[in-house]
C-alpha cells in the first residue's frame, strides 16, 4: 500500500505530473484491481449519496434517546433571517454539519466519512461549496478523491477511530480531509492542500473521545460543525500561502503519539470527559432506566 | 484499507460499529441460514449490550435477519417488519470469558426447524468477523463465498472437500482448520473466489463423516 505519506503522494504528483486526486485515484485502481470508470463511478456515487442524505433530514425526527433532532431545524430558521454573525456561507456549512450529525442519530442513511460520528464534516463544506459556487460533480468527485487519499494517509499513520486515537482521530481526520477538498476545488496547489490539512489537524490535536451516555450524540453532533468550519478556515489560510510550520505527516504522528497517550477513559468508553459531567451522568442514567 | 473503508460505508446511522456492523452480522446470519428465520434468541456481551439500545444495535440485528443490509432505510422499523414476517426474536445477555467488546451470540431456527447458532463480533468501520458457528471456532468476514463444513475429526474429510472444490474449478482464497479436542468434531472454513454450487454441498453434506454443511453465498 502506496499511501502512507501524504508528502510522498505529492512527489508522486510532481514527477508525474498528475493532479493529487489522480494520484490518489490510481492508488485505488492498484489496490482493488478495478478500472478507472469503476473507481471514478464508486466515488461518484458516495458524493451523491451524501447529497442525497443532506436533502432527506426530517428536522421533525428525534433521536432513540430523545437527546438529539431538531437543531438543524433551528439553524435553518435562523440562517433564513440572513441575520447571521458568521454570513450566509458559513452558517450554511454549520446547519448541513448539524443536519447529517443529527439524521445519523435519528438512524437515517448517512456516509461514514471517515466515521459516522464525524459524518456531517465533508458534506457540510462539500455540498454548501458545490452550491455556492458552481462546481461539476466531476469536481466534486474528484474533491473526495483527495479527502479520501489524506484519509488513508492518516489510517495508516494513526488511526481515524475514537477508541484508538480519541476524537481528534476521527473530527479531527475529517476536518483535515475536507481542509484539502476543498483547497483543492478552490484552485489552490498540492502543497496548498498538504498545508491546509496539516493546519485543520493541528488544530485539533487532542480533542477528546467522550460521548454521553456512550451514545454518537453529545458532543458529537456538535463537533461536526467544529470540523466543517476548521476545514474551511484552514483552508482559507493555505490558499492564502501560510504554511504549516510542522510538516503534514509529522502532525499525523503527533496525532497518534498524542492518541495512545490519552488515558482510556477520553477514547469512546463514556468513563470520562463531557460523559462524566454531573449532566452527563444524569443522562446516562436515565437512558441505563429506560 | 481501502479508500472505501475510508469514505463509506454509506449506513443507516448512528454507528458503523454498533449499528452498520450488526445489521451487517444480522445478514450474514440470513444468509447463513439460508431459509426464513422463525426465531432468534439474542444474546449481547460488552459494548453491544451497554449503549446497544441507544446505538439500534437491537433493530439493526433483527433488520439483518430478515435480509436487510446496513444502507436499508427500513432497519428503524425492523421490529415491526420482523412481526409481520414472523419472526419471534429476544434479546438478554452473552457471557463470555473474554471477547470483543462488540459481540453477540445468536441462536437461530429456521422455518424448516434447521438451527444455527453464530457468534460474530463488530470490529469497526462496518467490518465484521465471525467468531464461533454452532459451538466450534470460524474466523471469516463474510466478503467472500465461504464454506463451513463440520466434520468427525478423522483423516480424509479435508481432501474431499478440497478436491470437490477442484474439481469444480473453485480458487481457494482462504482455508481454516479448527477441532474441538473434546467432541471430536473438526471444522472447516474455506473462503472460495466463486460460488460453491448447491449439487456440490449436498453432496458433501451426505458423505459419511460429515455432520452439517453451511454456506454464505454471495449472490444477492
Ligand atoms: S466524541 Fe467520540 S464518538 Fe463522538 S464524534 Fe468524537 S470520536 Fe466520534
Amino acid at each position: 500500500m502506496a499511501l502512507k505519506s501524504l508528502e510522498e503522494l505529492a512527489n508522486i504528483a510532481t514527477a508525474s505530473g498528475d493532479p493529487f486526486w489522480c494520484v490518489v485515484l490510481k492508488e485505488d485502481i492498484k489496490e482493488r484491481q478495478v478500472t478507472k470508470e469503476e473507481s471514478f463511478a464508486k466515488m461518484e456515487g458516495m458524493y451523491l449519496a451524501m447529497k442525497e442524505a443532506d436533502k432527506q433530514y426530517d428536522g421533525k425526527l428525534r433521536s432513540r434517546s430523545g437527546l438529539s433532532g431538531g437543531d438543524g431545524q433551528r439553524l435553518n430558521e435562523y440562517l433564513d433571517k440572513g441575520e447571521s454573525l458568521c454570513g450566509d456561507f458559513i452558517t450554511t456549512v454549520m446547519m448541513r454539519a448539524v443536519k447529517m450529525g443529527e439524521s445519523n442519530a435519528c438512524m437515517k442513511r448517512i456516509v461514514a466519512a471517515p466515521t459516522a460520528g464525524s459524518c456531517g464534516v465533508l458534506p457540510a463544506v462539500l455540498v454548501t461549496m458545490e452550491e455556492r459556487f458552481g462546481f461539476s460533480i466531476e469536481q466534486m468527485t474528484q474533491a473526495l478523491y483527495v479527502a479520501a487519499g489524506i484519509g488513508e494517509v492518516i489510517a495508516e499513520r494513526a488511526f481515524i477511530s475514537g477508541a484508538q486515537g480519541g476524537c481528534q482521530a476521527e473530527i479531527g481526520s475529517a476536518s483535515a480531509m475536507a481542509a484539502g477538498a476543498a483547497v483543492f476545488l478552490y484552485g489552490g496547489t498540492t502543497q496548498q492542500i498538504l498545508h491546509a490539512c496539516a493546519m485543520a489537524l493541528k488544530n485539533l490535536l487532542g480533542l477528546t473521545c467522550d460521548p454521553v451516555a456512550g451514545l454518537v450524540e453529545v458532543p458529537c453532533i456538535k463537533r461536526n460543525i467544529l470540523g466543517a468550519v476548521n476545514a474551511l478556515t484552514s483552508a482559507d489560510v493555505a490558499l492564502a500561502g501560510v504554511k504549516s510550520a510542522i510538516p503534514p505527516d509529522e502532525v499525523i504522528d503527533t496525532m497518534r503519539s498524542i492518541g495512545s497517550m490519552l488515558p482510556k477513559a477520553l477514547r469512546e468508553t463514556g468513563e470520562g470527559g463531557l460523559a462524566i459531567s454531573p449532566e452527563g451522568i444524569k443522562i446516562m442514567e436515565k437512558q441505563q432506566k429506560e | 484499507m481501502s479508500l472505501f473503508d475510508i469514505l463509506g460505508p454509506v449506513m443507516v446511522g448512528p454507528s458503523s460499529s454498533h449499528t452498520a456492523g450488526a445489521a451487517r452480522i444480522g445478514y450474514i446470519c440470513y444468509k447463513l441460514m439460508d431459509e426464513p428465520i422463525e426465531r432468534a434468541e439474542i444474546g449481547l456481551y460488552g459494548s453491544f449490550l451497554a449503549t446497544g439500545r441507544g446505538h439500534g444495535t437491537d433493530r439493526a440485528l433483527v433488520a439483518g435477519l430478515l435480509g436487510m443490509k446496513p444502507a436499508d432505510e427500513r432497519i428503524p422499523e425492523s421490529f415491526e417488519l420482523a412481526k409481520q414476517q414472523n419472526l419471534e426474536f429476544s434479546f438478554g445477555r452473552a457471557d463470555f470469558a473474554e471477547a470483543h467488546p462488540n459481540t453477540v451470540k445468536l441462536n437461530l431456527t429456521g422455518k424448516s426447524g434447521r438451527r444455527l447458532e453464530v457468534t460474530a463480533e463488530s470490529i469497526g468501520g462496518g467490518r465484521v468477523r465471525i467468531r464461533q458457528i454452532d459451538g466450534l471456532e470460524a474466523n471469516f468476514c463474510g466478503d467472500y463465498a465461504t464454506l463451513i463444513v463440520h466434520n468427525l475429526d478423522q483423516p480424509g474429510h479435508v481432501a474431499e472437500v478440497t478436491s470437490m472444490l477442484a474439481h469444480k474449478s473453485i480458487n481457494i482464497a482462504t482455508m481454516q482448520l479448527y477441532r474441538d479436542g473434546r467432541g471430536g468434531h473438526a471444522v472447516m472454513v474455506v473462503e472460495c473466489d466463486r460460488e460453491v454450487p448447491e449439487e456440490s454441498r449436498k453432496w458433501l453434506a451426505h458423505l459419511e463423516g460429515i455432520i452439517k454443511v453451511t454456506y454464505l453465498s454471495m449472490e444477492e
